[in-house]
């Protein structure tokens, strides 16, 4: 249970750096650490995401970073993607969907990676050379 | 001219929405992950406005998923709040962190930390 708790402080801070809700994390936190069915972790992870992304894109927009008329749009007509996802996650087997999000983990991996070696050059270029950190 | 544009850049917006709603109903995870990539992609967005503008999306996505999940049945309220009430207080260090901190690092740190969940999660199905 504190593993599950420490999981979603972690979850919550990688959604505040880097965009995300927090659910890739919510998910395998639910089913490894809680013993969830896949179907059951992937709702349960939803409701929890709800309050983090609120607080998150609050804070978001008090830094002046959220575009709220593009975000409200995207949100609302998301709904007919949402119940055909929805369906699908209910219809498919608890396997495949297990190694449908370990896909998905092992691409976000590998797009964070390209993120951060692209954040990384940037930054180590700004650096003036023989400047300290 | 203009009306022209603004209606490509709705149905842009309505192509990211329902992509990201799609992820997020079948992995039940925000679909930041798909809307990100999208909002840089097709309409040009800066880092930093693509990963709040997709949190203000999500927030809403996710709020529909659950409600269809849990007209199924699926969701555990208290599991829910056992991850999601840490994951408030992870997010206001993480906003606080994002304007102050070189990303790369945790960037790394948290790929290595999917990796691992994903081999667990292939190795327990």
């Amino acid at each position: 249970m504190i593993g599950a708790a420490l999981i979603g402080v972690v979850a919550g801070v990688a959604s505040g750096l880097l965009g995300i809700g927090g659910g890739i994390l919510f998910v395998p936190a639910l089913t490894i650490l809680l013993g969830l069915h896949q179907v059951q972790a992937e709702a349960t992870s939803l409701l929890a995401i709800v309050p983090v992304a609120l607080v998150g894109s609050w804070r978001q927009h008090a830094y002046g970073n959220l575009r709220m008329h593009d975000a409200g749009v995207m949100g609302v007509l998301s709904i007919a993607g949402v119940l055909a996802g929805v369906a699908l996650a209910n219809a498919l087997p608890e396997r495949v969907l297990r190694i449908g999000f370990a896909l998905l983990l092992l691409n976000m991996a590998r797009q964070l990676v390209r993120r951060g070696m692209a954040s990384r050059r940037v930054r180590l270029a700004q650096v003036p050379p023989g400047g300290a950190d | 001219m203009g009306a022209a544009r603004d209606r490509r850049r709705t149905l842009k917006l309505a192509a990211i929405g329902t992509t990201g709603g799609l992820f997020s109903g079948l992995f039940g995870v925000g679909g930041g992950a798909v809307m990100v990539p999208l909002l840089l992609l097709w309409l040009a967005y800066g880092e930093r406005e693509a990963a709040a503008t997709s949190l203000g999306a999500i927030a809403v996505v996710s709020a529909f998923a659950a409600g269809a999940q849990a007209l199924y049945g699926n969701v555990d309220v208290l599991d829910a709040l056992l991850v999601g009430i840490p994951a408030v207080g992870g997010v206001l260090l993480g906003t606080w962190a994002q304007q102050r901190v070189p990303a790369d690092t945790i960037a790394f740190a948290f790929a290595a930390l999917l990796v691992v969940a994903a081999i667990q999660l292939a190795v327990s199905s």
